[in-house]
């Protein structure tokens, strides 16, 4: 079944005094199936964030239809919209700005609490959302005192109490040091592996975004591109055009093609990459 | 310094009185509040005094911590007192000890005085051994009737508990803002009371800023996870009453009761 579609969806933040605002998402149509791993990509102010928060409702397209799991995003369903939100989990750039208790079990409970869980029930899914995280020796803790890291695996715990089928992380590890960015991508990926759950990554890390299924590539609101990681990131010229790098094997990859060392360049991994010198140097 | 106020001077440890229901806990600091009101001589307020040390020895807050309360108010205690004494409305028969200073004045000034020591020790009890977010979970649930007449009881709370829950992160980016602006030059220790509130500005400026973002910010995250308001919510911390509140209720009831008797020479 297909998680999220978006057909012909444009979106435009109305200002006022303003005559023309370009479109911050244009005529964007896309399918994205359950279960993917998803990466969105894109300069700064490219639409990402506003495309995310089409997906759960939180802003309503201007034109065209957003579906998840089939059902529109319509502001005069409010019970459907809420149903949507609760599918669709979101975590955000700032772990700083995301909790609502000063204390971490009551920042988790604050989701189910919202959507009138009895209390037990919600008992239950804190443990089981500490759990999927590995926050559980936080349980009591207050969250001002938590690493960034650490807050925004909250934040993923506060989502996962709503028992989400969809989770959007918006440059959730961009204002994280390397280990509190390795945490929280892998909780990610194991939820997209053991839990079948769809993830879609906006990120400014290349390599962040090789390792996904698919990669969507945004351009001043335009879907530009999309395919695997080894399709978009082949595509050297719309990558530098869309104002991004390549991942870091990929770079190398391609001055070594430049010099005539190796030959193939859908190379995304170090894995591949180093295959593919390997067998160039036994060639030679 | 406004790092501590999230949890105020909340002393950490568990006793009789941390234990108890912040309700149970206000409550009885507002029956603690009308003894000490009520009382109308010394032996009274001696009663509410016998009263506040036993809590503290049950609340295993050392009694020092309960006294230093005392100190952020002591101006307010020695204004009282002195006016008290100088402006006291002499009466025919009264004792006058020197200069407009009567014994009766004396006396009532230094009644006055302790009845203000004694309610800032008992709230201070309260402050020590219930941590603001546990005290905002008991406002709210007494206040609960009131959302019948339409007061918006849980948004009060929530503004209250995500202030809580803010006071730590805009501690922090207001020393940052300091160092920022420090190391650009700026001089916040010196000049005349004036000058320092005009250095302030550049602080205060990117403080509210930045809060009008995080508001914006936390608004989307609360969205996000279905914050529809009051209606169909449910709560997951409830709130209980023991065995426990009902001796403290108990034992505060000996005291209300105890106090009318020395009013009325009973006892
Ligand atoms: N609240 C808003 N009001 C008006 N314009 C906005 C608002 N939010 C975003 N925009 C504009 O919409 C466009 C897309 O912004 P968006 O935040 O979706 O980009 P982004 O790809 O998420 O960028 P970034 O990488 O900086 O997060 C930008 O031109 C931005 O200036
Ligand atoms: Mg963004």
């Amino acid at each position: 079944m297909q998680a999220i579609s978006f057909e012909n969806v444009s979106y435009s933040y109305k200002q006022a005094d303003a005559e023309y605002v370009r479109n911050a998402v244009d005529g964007v149509t896309l399918d994205i199936e359950e279960g993917k791993f998803i990466a969105l990509l894109g300069a700064n102010g490219s639409g990402k964030s506003t495309l995310a928060k089409l997906i759960n409702g939180l802003l309503l397209p201007v034109s065209g239809e957003v579906k998840v799991f089939g059902k529109p995003t319509v502001g005069d369903d409010q019970n459907g919209l809420f149903e949507i939100r609760r599918r669709v989990g979101m975590v955000f750039q700032n772990p700083d700005n995301q909790q609502i208790a000063s204390i971490v079990e009551d920042d988790i409970a604050f989701g189910p609490e919202n959507i009138g869980i009895d209390r037990e029930e919600i008992g239950r899914r804190i443990d089981r959302a500490l759990k999927v995280t590995d926050m559980e020796a936080f349980r009591y803790s207050q969250v001002s005192r938590l690493s960034g890291g650490q807050k925004q695996r909250i934040a993923i715990a506060g989502a996962l109490a709503l028992e989400p089928d969809i989770l959007i992380l918006d440059e959730s590890t961009s204002m994280l040091d390397p280990k509190g960015r390795k945490e929280v991508m892998e909780v990610a990926r194991s939820l997209n592996r053991e839990k079948g759950m769809t993830v879609i990554n906006i990120t400014h890390y290349m390599d962040e975004a090789a390792e996904a299924d698919e990669i969507y590539l945004l351009k001043e609101g335009k879907l530009v591109k999309s395919g695997t990681p080894d399709e978009v990131f082949s595509d050297t010229a719309t990558i530098r055009e869309c104002g991004l790098e390549l991942p870091r094997p990929a770079m190398l990859a391609e001055k070594l093609k430049a010099a005539g060392i190796i030959s193939n360049v859908k190379i995304t991994s170090k894995e591949e990459l180093a295959e593919e010198i390997c067998k160039s140097l036994r060639k030679n | 310094m406004l790092r501590d106020l999230t949890f105020g001077q909340y002393y950490p440890t568990t006793s009789f009185v941390h234990k108890l229901d912040p309700r149970t806990k206000l409550l009885l600091l507002i029956a603690y509040i009308t003894a000490v009101f009520v009382a109308g001589n010394f032996y009274g307020l001696a009663a509410s005094l016998l009263f506040l040390l036993i809590a503290v020895a049950f609340s295993a807050v050392p009694l020092w911590s309960v006294l230093k309360s005392v100190k952020s108010i002591l101006f307010l205690v020695l204004f009282t007192f002195l006016l008290n004494l100088f402006f006291y409305a002499k009466k025919e028969g009264d004792t006058t000890l020197f200069w407009v200073i009567t014994k009766e004045g004396l006396i009532s000034a230094l009644f006055l005085a302790s009845r203000l020591i004694l309610l800032v020790m008992g709230s201070s009890v309260l402050t020590l051994t219930t941590t603001p977010v546990s005290l905002t979970d008991g406002i709210e649930s007494l206040l609960k009737p009131l959302s019948y007449i339409k007061f918006p009881v849980h948004e009060l709370a929530l503004i209250m508990s995500i202030a809580l829950r803010f006071i730590p992160t805009l501690a922090e980016e207001t020393d940052r803002i300091i160092r920022a602006q420090k190391a650009r030059g700026g001089d916040f220790d010196s000049g005349n009371v004036f000058k320092r509130l005009k250095a302030l500005i550049p602080i205060l400026i990117p403080l509210l800023v930045g809060a009008f973002r995080r508001a914006d910010e936390l608004g989307n995250a609360m969205d996000a996870r279905c914050y529809s308001g009051s209606k169909n919510r449910t709560k997951y911390k409830k709130l209980k009453f023991t065995f426990r509140d009902l001796i403290a209720a108990l034992f505060t009831a000996a005291l209300i009761a105890g106090v009318i008797l020395l009013n009325n020479g009973a006892i």
